[in-house]
């Protein structure tokens, strides 16, 4: 007894109405129709799963995830955001800092700044692992990166006396992510080397300013985490995902209202055309570029006339990578980290 | 002022044998380890003949219990599947699972993580598959 087309797009269309949504729970769950079969079937998955790359830029992507249910969308947007493991700043000893940034201050600000380096150099290093009841782990070429920021400001005698830009009058008057130098350790020469140092993602990043006699120098120990730990480890601007909208004209809208239902929607969403009797009819374009804004529902002369809605299981999802991998190398990342959590446990209780 | 530090001292040799002889290929996702360090335990809610029960999971959040519900709810033989977040300062998810008893929770949780397993290698495969789709696309027509 298998449900009718119509049935099934009532189910995949999560409505949106003026004050209200209906139809919110996914209902996909064997049980819950009588006569229909919704148990787990991977070759069905298969068929039915679909992925759409509308846009692919190493450090922008974005995508179409069409036929999961939004558990599964939800997981791997939370391990993009908070369990993908990056290097960030971990440790910062002072060893003289005359400028009038505070050293904890500075140090907060370091750790904030995104880094990159040699993706395969990466794979070698291991977990610091710290830890309450052990004692910290010592600091290998395996887990600690070391950089070193020294800089000094100093006065540009050969600058007019009439000159007042401090970037001209003084060298080193601003401290640049940049300065900061990589110490290669041990083996990490070799791991990352030439194009691949490890260095700050973004060289421009303002970090204090200096002012003659003034002088930051600092080590700086990197060290492996997760977003979970702190937000500088998450590898993510942001990921993000969104319902692809659905605009049904239920009776035709023309003349003078198909311009007002045009203009409801932002540029691009619906069009006026001319219909086969010449007749101009409102028609829905893209409805992908909607941003479901409601504002047509509130007009009465399209009631009853429009359906809005989102569909259910399509997730426009979008990923802004920091820099330290690119954006697709992050979504991949992040399945597999679904995908261990799911062989360990597995593992564990097969052993119980 | 900075050479009074110590350098860092080379890793032990367990670290190395980690690494030794891996390939590795672009494509290939990261693998920072491969310890296996997932918690998971029965709590003592069990019925007689094991088809409903409890387990706790340690660091484990909505991440993992959404995404596992989903999947356990999807098996037929699987009456009420659950979870919750006792307590949002203590790392632990709890789930509960009944099945109609022609399997044991155990085997429903089993089923579910193999299922979830699954799906994840569906999603990297039709990733890549349609990666290598857009970026010839891309050429062509550039």
């Amino acid at each position: 007894m298998a449900p009718s087309k119509e049935e099934l797009e009532r189910r995949r269309i999560v409505g949106v109405e003026l004050e209200r949504v209906s139809n919110v729970t996914s209902t996909d769950f064997p049980g819950h129709y009588p006569g229909e079969d919704h148990s787990w079937n991977l070759n069905d998955f298969k068929k039915k799963f679909k992925i759409d790359i509308h846009k692919a830029n190493d450090l922008d992507y974005e995508f179409d995830l069409i036929g999961v249910d939004a558990s599964v969308a939800n997981a791997f947007r939370r391990i993009l955001i908070s369990e993908v493991p990056t290097l960030a700043i971990e440790t910062v000893f002072v060893h003289n800092n005359t400028s009038i940034v505070q050293d904890e201050v500075l140090a907060q600000r370091l750790g904030l700044v995104p880094l990159r380096g040699d993706k395969k150099g990466f794979q070698q290093l291991r977990w610091r692992k710290k830890s309450s009841d052990e004692p910290a782990a010592e600091a290998t070429d395996f887990n600690t990166v070391v950089m070193t920021l020294k800089v000094a400001c100093t006065r540009n005698h050969a600058t007019p006396a009439t000159e007042t830009d401090p970037h001209k009058l003084y060298f080193n008057s601003s401290v640049y992510a940049r300065d900061i130098k990589f110490a290669p350790q041990g083996r990490q020469s070799s791991w990352f080397s030439g194009a691949g140092e490890i260095r700050p993602v973004n060289p421009d990043i303002l970090l204090a300013k200096l002012r003659p006699g003034q002088e930051i120098d600092l080590e700086i120990h990197c060290v492996l985490g997760i977003g979970q730990d702190h937000a500088k480890f998450s590898p993510v601007a942001t990921a993000s995902y969104r319902l692809l909208p659905s605009i049904k004209i239920k009776q035709p809208i023309t003349g003078k209202d198909a311009e007002k239902f045009v203009n409801c929607f932002p540029k691009g969403v619906a069009e006026v055309r001319k219909d086969k009797a010449g007749e101009n009819t409102a028609v829905v374009v893209n409805p992908r570029k909607d941003t479901v804004s409601r504002e047509v529902l509130r007009h009465d002369e399209f009631k009853g006339k429009v359906e809005l809605g989102r569909i259910r299981d399509h997730f426009i999802f979008s990923i802004e990578s920091t820099g330290m991998y690119n954006s697709d190398e992050l979504f991949l990342q992040a399945v597999q980290i679904l995908k261990k959590k799911c062989t360990d446990f597995q593992e564990k209780l097969m052993e119980s | 002022m900075a050479d009074h530090d110590e350098t860092l001292p080379d890793a032990p040799e367990y670290a190395t044998s980690n690494v030794a002889g891996s390939e590795l290929s672009d494509d290939e996702p990261l693998d920072l380890t491969h310890e296996n360090n997932a918690k998971i335990i029965m709590l003592g809610t069990a019925t007689d003949d094991d088809s409903c029960a409890s387990f706790q999971f340690e660091n484990e959040d909505h991440t993992l219990g959404n995404a596992l519900r989903w999947i356990i709810m999807k098996n037929p033989q699987v009456e009420f599947c659950g979870y919750s977040i006792p307590h949002p300062s203590e790392p632990k998810m709890n789930m509960r699972i009944q099945t109609y008893g022609e399997i044991t929770a155990k085997d429903a949780l089993i089923k579910g993580l193999a299922d979830l397993r699954d799906l994840c290698d569906v999603v990297t495969d039709k990733f890549i598959a349609e990666k290598q789709r857009f970026l010839a696309e891309k050429q062509r027509s550039a």
